[in-house]
């Protein structure tokens, strides 16, 4: 994969996950979202509870669960913000 | 003389228990510093994120929040103090203390009436062996703080601050609570072992630096998106942002606390020591004294004894 989105999922404690993804996907209080490198410079909040899915370059997914969470799409990367995330119980893998 | 010898030996005995006792609280203290930094450094890429997410709303949208304007009169300022809630930290909380009374001296001079919002057991005692008011206070969590606590507190403080922008002069205004129309914090910034100072800051209304859509370069600031619309945005991150801003200053106490506790235990300790050497000389000396006395108690009996047999 040439393009790689950089994404950083903090929490107020302390950085949760960051590293390269082929997308991001989550759902804001307007609907379901995913984010492809080079998407539109974005700002949204999460749906509550939410969670947020990263698909990374070998097919594996990454889910946490966020409470509090904002979505920030800037040209520099995705960034997460959320009041805490907690990986989801069940990881999915497809 | 024995007498005198048991008594420093008891002198030294007490002495030397209070130096384990003030040592373990060091090295407590020492190893919670470090603790509390590590927590400080953690959630810096949050309040990163959340200022460049804060800036970037403030550059594409109009501002217009309660939280964000300065009240054309200013009635009331409330004013969050964080203090400790054990003592043995030298003057860690006094000084804090002190720094907000200065600050509610500056408010009532400026015709504001200063409302106290207090955190830590010791700032609470001291309020209220003076019968002072305290509008709220929270306890239990100066050392560790979580950031559920500055939840609590902020929105205690968000609530006061929403209710004060409908306020009459002297009363409340038409929801009947009385509020703000000023935040304050008075906390200690950590700036090495050695130094924390008690600082004041603003809560609200805020200022968060916005550049005019114009003036930003292309490429510079992106055109954002929003989802939902702005306003609606900026109502659900004010709140977090203030949050953000009150667990940073738990933060900085909690490490700045902590080193204040280690310093005073530390010359504690130090005092422990030196008065055991003094003790430890005392008790020497007095010994020596007693073995001197008894060596010529014997000498003068054996010489009187000498001195009548050559008589006879």
């Amino acid at each position: 994969m040439a393009k790689q989105l950089h994404v950083e999922l903090v929490a107020v404690e302390e950085k949760v996950w960051s590293g390269e993804a082929e997308m991001v996907m989550a759902r804001t209080t307007e609907g379901e979202l995913g984010v492809l490198p080079g998407h539109a410079p974005l700002l949204g909040q999460l749906a509550e509870p939410g969670q947020v899915r990263i698909k990374l370059a070998g097919g594996e997914q990454i889910t946490y669960e966020v409470a509090g969470g904002f979505l920030s799409v800037a040209p520099d990367g995705v960034t997460v913000l959320a009041e805490s995330a907690t990986p989801a119980s069940a990881p999915q893998s497809r | 003389m024995a007498a005198q010898v048991r008594v420093l030996r008891q002198r030294i005995r007490s002495a030397k228990g209070m130096k384990k006792i003030t040592k373990a609280m060091e090295l407590v203290a020492t190893s919670r510093i470090a603790k509390a930094q590590a927590r400080v450094e953690a959630s810096l890429p949050y309040s990163r994120a959340i200022t460049g997410v804060l800036s970037a709303l403030a550059s594409n949208a109009q501002l217009d929040h309660p939280l964000l304007t300065p009240r054309p009169q200013v009635r009331r300022a409330g004013v969050l103090l964080v203090t400790a809630d054990r003592g043995l930290a030298g003057g860690y909380s006094s000084n804090a203390i002190k720094t907000a009374e200065s600050l509610m001296a500056r408010l009532r001079d400026e015709g504001k009436e200063p409302l106290l919002y207090v955190i830590g057991r010791k700032g609470v005692g001291f309020f209220r062996f003076r019968d002072r008011p305290i509008e709220a206070n929270w306890t239990g969590f100066s050392e560790q703080p979580t950031f559920a606590d500055a939840r609590t507190v902020g929105e205690t403080l968000i609530k006061a601050f929403t209710a004060g922008a409908d306020d009459a002069d002297g009363g409340p205004g038409p929801d009947g609570v009385r509020g703000v129309d000023e935040l304050h914090i008075v906390y200690t910034e950590f700036h090495s072992l050695m130094t924390q100072n008690p600082v004041t800051r603003i809560l609200g209304p805020m200022q968060v630096e916005s550049r005019p859509r114009s003036e930003a370069k292309p490429g510079q600031l992106p055109d954002y998106d929003f989802e939902p619309d702005a306003e609606e945005l900026l109502d659900a991150l004010l709140p977090k942002y203030i949050n953000t801003r009150i667990y940073a200053a738990l933060l900085e106490s909690a490490a700045s606390e902590s080193a204040a506790r280690r310093r005073a235990m530390k010359s504690a300790t130090d005092n422990a020591e030196e008065m055991i050497e003094k003790y430890t000389r005392e008790m020497n000396s007095a010994r020596q004294a007693g073995i001197t006395q008894e060596i010529s108690e014997i000498v003068g009996g054996a010489n009187a004894l000498a001195a009548s047999g050559s008589e006879v």
